[in-house]
């Protein structure tokens, strides 16, 4: 209980850094600062609130295969936001 | 074998061998079952039904299509009724059609269970997608939509005047009951095969269901999201697609194919899962490259999802990407082409049958293969610039999930209708309506690639007088088709009331679902079945076998 209640604290103090880097001039640095935040609560939420802590290796594996998938889509799919400049539109 | 060894007694419940179409006869015995063979039924009147509301829109648009001035419907007319066909046809019938009727039925059968896992959520999934289906029928009775069955942004979210909200909250519904379907066969195939019945033992069908299943669970959720965000835009103005309120309409491209793409894969396999069963039968004959066609499945199931970006070729998507995806979806064909030579070297040398289920299991690959090269060819950039929005690709995709799996859908139908009603057909007229379909079908649709190559865009009902004769031909084969189809509603519903009773195993195939009596009695098989060998175990091949075959 006590536990779950630190995390919670730690998601929200996240949260207010998400806040106060949305406001700061970091410059290219900025997203990626929030993609290292949000990684940051996103882990916490699967460690403990989903409680991948106490899984066995089979759950885990399902965890990351999910993860892996997002990340195929995610990378196609900037395939063509990123490269969409390199022939001038 | 020893069979009888495990016969389970279970004093506290009499054996059942009354058949699963006498167990009850009140309306909630079929509304409230959870027989899985019951649910099966309940979907195959349901489908068939949509196929009929499809079917009519169908031939509006064939109809509006024999001439050139387009001067049956207005505009707005035309674009809703080609909508609603291809809503209704895709998420209404097409999607459910084979997992959620034969694979209902045969799926438990066939790995030896006596129900699916979750027979409740099985029958929730039937009431979740009736839910959906009386929302698409308000949808038409109040007017329809008109953006097609892609929803494409902006038109679907800042233009298009119909009741988009409303069709697409029906799908979304309709994709719950998909999910739901989805993870009770995974679990099925996972858990409650008979003891026996190891992986390197399942028929192909159930190969195939369990990787439209994956499908089901991993695609449709992307779908529901992207649904969920064109309402939102439509009515609270979130921008996601609008650039004025910063927004991205190609992301919606990208997200609706994501789905979309594994979508008619989800169409296709649960087919070729059928063709399997149906060519095996008819050659009598273990399937040629078991392993390559099971795990042909999976890879398709796999690499389906990494080539939505050929339908964004010429949307503005970079080219960087298009060539990425164009070299993905020309890997995605290999699997497939994998799996026809199998079909085709199974027969080879086989003690071949030639009843309707194999007529349309030829059916199928023909037009499949004639679907799946114009794909590759859809799929090289250069060409798809030219083609992309005509009939080109309208006859492309009819040609698999018309041609392909509706066939392979009648085809199941008739290899398993003596074993799900306990009757036999007539034969004779089975099979000309085989042929009757084919025909029909290549009618209608292969003027399409002609028409299309030579630049007739799709979606349009005024067109130029030299497209004519090409657009009557096609109309005059949806005719024939719709002959076609027509045919086994008439002679099946007659072999229900006259037909012959059917024996347990008509086709002498192997498979555990030939076992027990046609119909099945309510629980599947009256003692524990036990496996000993693999499938596809035919004295063709195993003369020793003959004598206890
Ligand atoms: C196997 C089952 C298949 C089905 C059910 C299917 C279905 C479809 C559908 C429904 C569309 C049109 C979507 C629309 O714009 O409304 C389409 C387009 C397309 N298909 Fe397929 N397809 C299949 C296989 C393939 C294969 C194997 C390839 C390539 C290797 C392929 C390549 C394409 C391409 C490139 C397009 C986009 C064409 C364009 O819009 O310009 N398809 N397909
Ligand atoms: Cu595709």
């Amino acid at each position: 209980m006590i536990r779950l209640v630190l995390v919670s604290a730690a998601l929200m103090l996240l949260l207010a850094v998400t806040v106060v880097a949305a406001h700061l001039p970091l410059g290219p640095a900025k997203p990626w600062i929030a993609y290292g935040i949000a990684f940051a609560k996103a882990t916490l939420i699967l460690w403990f609130f989903m409680e991948m802590r106490s899984e066995g290796a089979t759950a885990r594996l399902a965890m990351v295969a999910a993860g892996v998938w997002l990340l195929m889509m995610l990378t196609l799919t900037a395939a063509d936001y990123l490269t969409r400049s390199w022939i001038g539109g | 074998m020893s069979d009888a060894a495990l016969d389970i007694d279970r004093p506290d419940e009499e054996v059942e061998d009354i058949s699963y179409l006498r167990a009850g006869h009140s309306l909630g015995s079929w509304f409230l079952t959870t027989d899985h063979k019951r649910i099966a039924i309940l979907y195959l009147v349901s489908i068939t039904f949509f196929f009929l509301i499809g079917g009519v829109a169908a031939a509006l648009i064939r109809l509006d299509l024999l001439t050139p001035a387009g001067d049956l419907m207005t505009n707005e007319g035309y674009n809703r009724a080609f909508s609603l066909h291809g809503i209704i046809m895709v998420w209404f019938f097409l999607i459910p059609s084979i997992p959620n009727t034969i694979g209902n039925f045969i799926i438990p059968l066939m790995i030896g269970a006596r129900d699916l896992a979750f027979p409740r959520l099985n029958l929730l999934s039937w009431y979740i997608y009736i839910v959906a289906g009386f929302i698409t029928l308000a949808v038409v009775l109040g007017g329809g939509v008109d953006t097609g069955w892609t929803f494409y942004t902006p038109l679907s979210t800042m233009y298009a005047n119909g009741m988009v909200v409303a069709t697409v909250v029906a799908v979304f519904i309709s994709g719950f009951s998909t999910i739901l379907t989805g993870i009770n066969f995974i679990v099925t195939i996972h858990k409650l095969r008979a003891p026996g019945m190891t992986w390197s033992r399942l028929p192909l069908f159930i190969w195939s269901h369990y990787a439209v299943s994956i499908i089901f669970v991993l695609a449709t959720p992307v779908l529901a999201i992207t649904l969920i965000l064109v309402a939102a835009e439509r009515l609270f103005g979130i921008g996601v697609f609008d650039p004025a309120l910063g927004g991205d309409p190609l992301l919606f491209q990208h997200l609706f194919w994501f789905y979309s793409h594994p979508a008619v894969y989800i169409m296709v396999l649960p087919a070729m899962g059928v063709i399997s069963e149906l060519i095996t039968s008819a050659a009598h004959k273990r399937i040629f490259g078991y392993w390559f066609v099971a795990i042909a499945s999976i890879a398709i199931a796999v690499i389906g999802f990494l080539v939505w970006g050929h339908h964004m070729f010429v949307s503005g998507q970079s080219i960087y990407a298009s060539a990425f995806f164009s070299f993905l979806s020309i890997a995605v064909a290999v699997p497939s082409a994998i799996k026809v030579y199998n079909w085709t070297a199974t027969l080879y040398k086989g003690d071949i049958m030639i009843d309707a289920p194999l007529l349309f299991a030829m059916g199928f690959i023909g037009l499949f293969v004639a679907g799946g090269l114009t794909g590759l060819m859809l799929a090289m950039l250069a060409i798809d610039v030219h083609v992309h929005d005509t009939y080109f690709v309208v006859a492309h995709f009819h040609y698999i999930m018309v041609g392909g799996t509706v066939t392979a859908f009648f085809g199941a139908l008739h290899y398993w209708w003596p074993k799900i009603t306990g009757r036999l057909y007539n034969e004779t007229l089975a099979r000309i309506a085989a042929v009757v379909i084919l025909v029909g079908f290549n009618l209608t649709f292969f003027p399409q690639f002609m028409l299309g190559y030579e630049g007739m865009p799709r979606r349009y009902h005024v067109y130029p007088p030299e497209f004519q004769l090409l657009q009557v031909f096609s109309s005059a084969g949806a005719a024939l088709l719709a002959v076609g189809y027509a045919m086994p509603t008439f002679y099946l519903l007659w072999s229900l009331r006259r037909g012959p009773r059917a024996p347990a195993n008509p086709w002498g195939a192997t498979g555990l679902e030939w076992t027990t009596s046609s119909p099945p009695p309510k629980h599947n098989f009256t003692q524990q079945p036990v496996v000993v060998r693999g499938p596809y175990y035919y004295p063709l091949e195993h003369p020793a076998s003959r004598a206890n075959a």
